[in-house]
């Protein structure tokens, strides 16, 4: 079995799996009853001054009859006395020496504020804090979390007053409601961040009630934006992820990934692309915190199939295959390939290409059934076909023997080499 | 020795909303779908599939009904799994087709047996057309014919419209109350029906011809004619259609072959629903003399094997010689029979063996060996062309050899589904609707 244990900037943890600040981390009770069943550390939902919620304050996205592919939340920090959740924390950290548990923080912008909250997170025994510059609803009208998180110098005045005061390392949790994530990131290095976690939630409003008008969820027939996450997000977190591991200044500093993690499949994704620990919310608020557990099997299993000791070994092995679009071979050619006997005629690939793509399918009923085929001097390798096909490698992308060498759009349109012929679009229409 | 299962007496419920947005998901919705060109009327199916996916139910029942304006009867009594369901692709990934059927019914009986209308007729063109005979094939020309603006009235010899639909489809798949409240729907859209009112006795057909501009012919087929065995005339003897009909009705009680051993003669479906019924009906045997073998049964496979499973016995290759009894029936006196030379229908002959002859103990024998054709009321019509078998010759419109008279449903096909009824009874309205339209 494959060592699952993780070092970030410091702190052990038995396995990358963190929950992060969110409902699933609301009490004590919550990450006692985590780190049974198996996460190896917990980002207590973030605390700061008192404030209250809305009662209705969920509401999500379903795709095709699957529950939950985004949710959507108007929850502020939490709403339970500062000194219970110090208590907590206190409890649960001496009860679980070996886990990894984080402070989420998140007060006013002054000095005083964030050094008093810092201290206090401290002196109860949390392993590092998190500085929350990421929540875009609410909070953000009063000036914190993304307010915050949108300003880099902000971000670097804040970090800073931390580290003066800080003596267990600070992780700054940044807003992908933001067209550079670089830019904060690199002012939280600079301000001194020993770690940084993203994504937090991106600006949405997940829909209406077509009967009220009512957008979701719904206060008293109003409403306000909230944030999205869920497996819809991952794309964008991923993205955001690697952007700033791939940033030479900011791509020192240790990264916590978060955005649509449901499975070993989206850690392995994330380590892949740097991270060193993943936090999951939305999956465990969905299926509860008993999905760890095929996380770390499906995790060490991998390794063990990739012949990898350690997760430490799968670190960032994606990151330099992320290039500019200019690199990328013109020359590599992929034509779309179809299994016949998978093949159970549905025409869907049929219909793909030839009103979305490249018109490089034939179809024609063969009986009682519908016969496709790849005209081969049409297909661009788009992909598409493979896409909506609903048979596993039914269609796969075949690489083509070439006549020329690989060529990219730098040295192409600097006159350099020879292009592999393209193929024509199918069909040539007239005014007539 | 397979278990025995308890038949099941009521239709399949109605899917929950949960169930059928999930099933409904799980459509591909395929590029010109194999399941649409199975499906007789060519109802839309990943159309009406994907409306209930997107939560437009109304739409959903619109789509299947424009193309099948008896859809709540067919989500109910369609064969689907030799017909839609049987093509659809799903079947090749894990042998769990859609269940186009019963997504059908969710979307259709909330507007047919709720009383819902989605039409409007066309603006009245101010023709008449008859129709002979109120069954599926009747009803839906009429119904399509009204939609296009013209006045269509059925005339039908029995008390209630509906034909075989109403009268002798199996109750756990459509008990006769939902088909009577989907023909007051097909009333409610301005279809009119003049109950028992017997063509060429109670009314003419020279009459209809004289006061319409155009005639349907949909009177279906007529009763399963007497075997001319011995015996026959035995209390305990019944035509499987009448005793259908009598228990659906309420006539005959439900537990009216209770302890009683049953015999069931034929091998096409009305012979299969006959036996399932017995074994409802209580009876304590029950076996379908056949005189042929199992793959030779025209009834459907997997209706056969609903009926093994709920404990009906066959005996092939066995044709009925007499029936024996004093003042009753005792038994049934069968003959071996074995397999001949092909004949033109490809299957083989029947020829019957010398072996003594053998009885099946039975209080009661149910003849289903198929309808007859309505010849004696075709002969009122001498222009309207018949096959060798008696049916009713149509082209591609359903138009018969005489202008002006359209036909379809089991007189045409010799006796199928309802499914196909209403097709042909819809595209002889379509065609009719561009005739008076000239
Ligand atoms: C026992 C049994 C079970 C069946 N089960 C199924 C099933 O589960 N699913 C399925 O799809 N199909 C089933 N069928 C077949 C289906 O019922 C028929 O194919 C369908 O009803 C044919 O419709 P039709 O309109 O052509 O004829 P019919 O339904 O036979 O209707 C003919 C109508 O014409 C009327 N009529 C006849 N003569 C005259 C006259 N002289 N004047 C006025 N009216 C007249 C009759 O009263 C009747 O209403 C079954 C058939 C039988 C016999
Ligand atoms: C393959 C592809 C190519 C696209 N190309 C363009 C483009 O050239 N110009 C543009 O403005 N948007 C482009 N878009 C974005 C779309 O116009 C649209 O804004 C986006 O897909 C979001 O809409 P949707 O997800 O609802 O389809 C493209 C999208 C796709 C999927
Ligand atoms: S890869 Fe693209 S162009 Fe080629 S057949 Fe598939 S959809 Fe068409
Ligand atoms: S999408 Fe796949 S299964 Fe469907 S027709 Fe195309 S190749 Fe066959
Ligand atoms: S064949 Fe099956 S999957 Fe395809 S459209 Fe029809 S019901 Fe849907």
């Amino acid at each position: 079995m494959a060592d699952l244990a993780v070092n970030i900037c410091g702190i052990d943890s038995p396995n990358p799996f963190w929950l992060a600040s969110a409902p699933p981390t609301n009490t004590g009770d919550q990450v006692a009853r985590a780190f049974d069943a198996g996460w190896g550390g917990a980002v207590w939902k973030t605390i700061g001054e008192p404030i209250e919620n809305t009662w209705s304050r969920y509401s999500s996205v379903d795709l095709d009859g699957h529950r939950m592919m985004g949710l959507n939340n108007i929850e502020l920090i939490t709403d339970r006395p500062l000194e219970t959740n110090l208590a907590e924390i206190e409890a649960v950290k001496s009860r679980y020496p070996d886990n990894a548990l984080i402070v989420s923080l998140m007060v006013e912008s002054t000095r005083e504020a964030w050094q008093r909250i810092v201290r206090q997170a401290e002196d109860a025994g949390a392993d590092g804090v998190e500085l929350n510059f990421g929540c875009p609803h609410g909070m953000s009208e009063r000036g914190m979390g993304s307010a915050i998180g949108q300003v880099p110098e902000y971000c670097r005045d804040i970090v800073g007053y931390a580290k003066e005061v800080a003596t267990k390392p600070v992780f700054v949790k940044l807003t992908p409601n933001i067209a550079d994530i670089v830019q904060p990131a690199r002012a939280a290095k600079a301000g001194g961040a020993d770690a940084i976690s993203l994504i937090n939630t991106i600006n949405s409003i997940t829909g209406i009630d077509l009967d009220t008008f009512a957008p979701r969820p719904t206060v008293a027939g109003q409403s306000s934006h909230g944030g999205y996450c869920g497996p819809a997000v991952k794309p964008i977190a991923l993205h955001m992820v690697s952007a700033i591991a791939r940033d030479a200044d900011a791509g020192t500093v240790p990264i916590s990934g978060i955005g649509g993690i449901a499975t070993w499949r989206e850690a392995a994704e994330f380590i892949l692309l740097g991270a060193t620990t993943v936090q999951v919310c939305t999956a465990v608020m969905h299926w509860g915190y008993r999905i760890v557990e095929g996380m770390i099997d499906g995790l060490s299993g991998y390794l063990d199939a990739k012949g990898m000791a350690s997760v430490n070994e799968l670190r960032g092995r994606s990151v330099d295959r992320l290039q500019k679009w200019e690199n990328l071979d013109l020359n590599y050619v992929i034509k779309a390939h179809i299994d016949q006997e998978a093949c159970i005629g549905c025409g869907l690939c049929y219909i793909a290409c030839n009103d979305g793509a490249h018109q490089a399918i034939g179809a024609e009923r063969h009986g009682d059934r519908t016969r496709v085929w790849i005209k081969e001097d049409a297909c661009v390798g788009c992909n598409l076909c493979s896409l909506v096909c609903p048979v596993h490698n039914c269609i796969t992308m075949e690489e083509q023997e070439t006549d020329h060498e690989s060529l990219t759009w730098v040295d192409y349109s600097a006159g350099k080499g020879t292009l592999e012929p393209r193929p024509k679009h199918g069909v040539t229409i007239t005014a007539e | 020795m397979t278990t025995v299962v308890k038949p099941s007496l009521t239709p399949r419920p109605r899917l929950t909303p949960s169930a059928a947005f999930a099933e409904a998901h799980r459509c591909l919705m395929c590029w010109d779908a194999p399941c649409i060109r199975a499906c007789p009327t060519a109802i839309d199916i990943p159309g009406f599939i994907k409306r209930i996916a997107y939560q437009d139910d109304r739409g959903a029942a619109r789509v299947i009904l424009e193309a099948n304006l008896l859809g709540d009867s067919c989500a109910h009594v369609c064969p689907t799994s030799v017909l839609c369901e049987g093509a659809c692709v799903l079947n090749d990934v894990d042998g769990r087709p859609v269940p186009i059927g019963r997504l059908q019914a969710y979307a259709t009986s909330p507007v047919v047996q709720g009383g819902v209308q989605l039409f409007t007729p066309a603006p009245a063109t101010g023709k008449k057309v008859a129709l002979v005979g109120g069954g599926p094939a009747g009803l839906a020309c009429a119904a399509e014919l009204t939609l296009r603006g013209h006045e269509a009235v059925v005339f039908d010899a029995a008390a209630e419209a509906g034909g075989l639909n109403t009268r002798g489809v199996a109750d756990y798949k459509q008990p006769r109350s939902a088909a009577l409240t989907e023909i007051a729907w097909l009333q409610d859209l301005g279809v009119a029906i003049r109950h028992n009112t017997v063509v060429g006795e109670d009314v003419t057909f020279t009459e209809l011809l004289d006061g319409f501009d155009a005639l349907f012919f949909g009177a279906g087929l007529g009763a399963i004619p007497v075997l001319g065995i011995p015996g026959e005339t035995l209390p305990g003897v019944e035509d499987a259609l009448q005793l259908i009909e009598a228990v659906k009705s309420g006539a005959t009680p439900s537990d009216a072959f209770a302890g009683k051993r049953v015999i069931v003669l034929g091998g096409g479906n009305t012979a299969i629903d006959a036996a399932r019924l017995a074994v409802r009906l209580g009876a304590a045997r029950t076996v379908v003399v056949y005189r042929r073998g199992p793959d030779e049964m025209p009834a459907y496979h997997h209706e056969v094997a609903e009926a093994r499973r709920e404990g009906v016995a066959f005996s092939f290759w066995s044709a009925p010689h007499s029936v024996v009894g004093d003042g009753k029936v005792e038994a049934m006196r069968c003959r071996r029979t074995e397999p001949g030379a092909p004949g033109a229908d490809g299957r083989p002959a029947v020829v019957t063996s010398d072996e003594p002859p053998f009885d099946v103990a039975a209080a009661v024998v149910l003849r289903a060996t198929g309808q007859a054709t309505r010849q004696s009321l075709l002969a009122e019509l001498p222009d309207v062309a018949t096959d060798g078998r008696g049916r009713v010759i149509v082209d591609d419109e359903q138009r018969t050899s005489q202008p002006g008279i359209w036909a379809g449903g089991d007189c045409v096909n010799g006796g199928k589904e309802v499914v196909n009824a209403v097709a042909e009874g819809m595209a002889a309205a379509r065609s009719i609707d561009e005739e008076l339209r000239r």
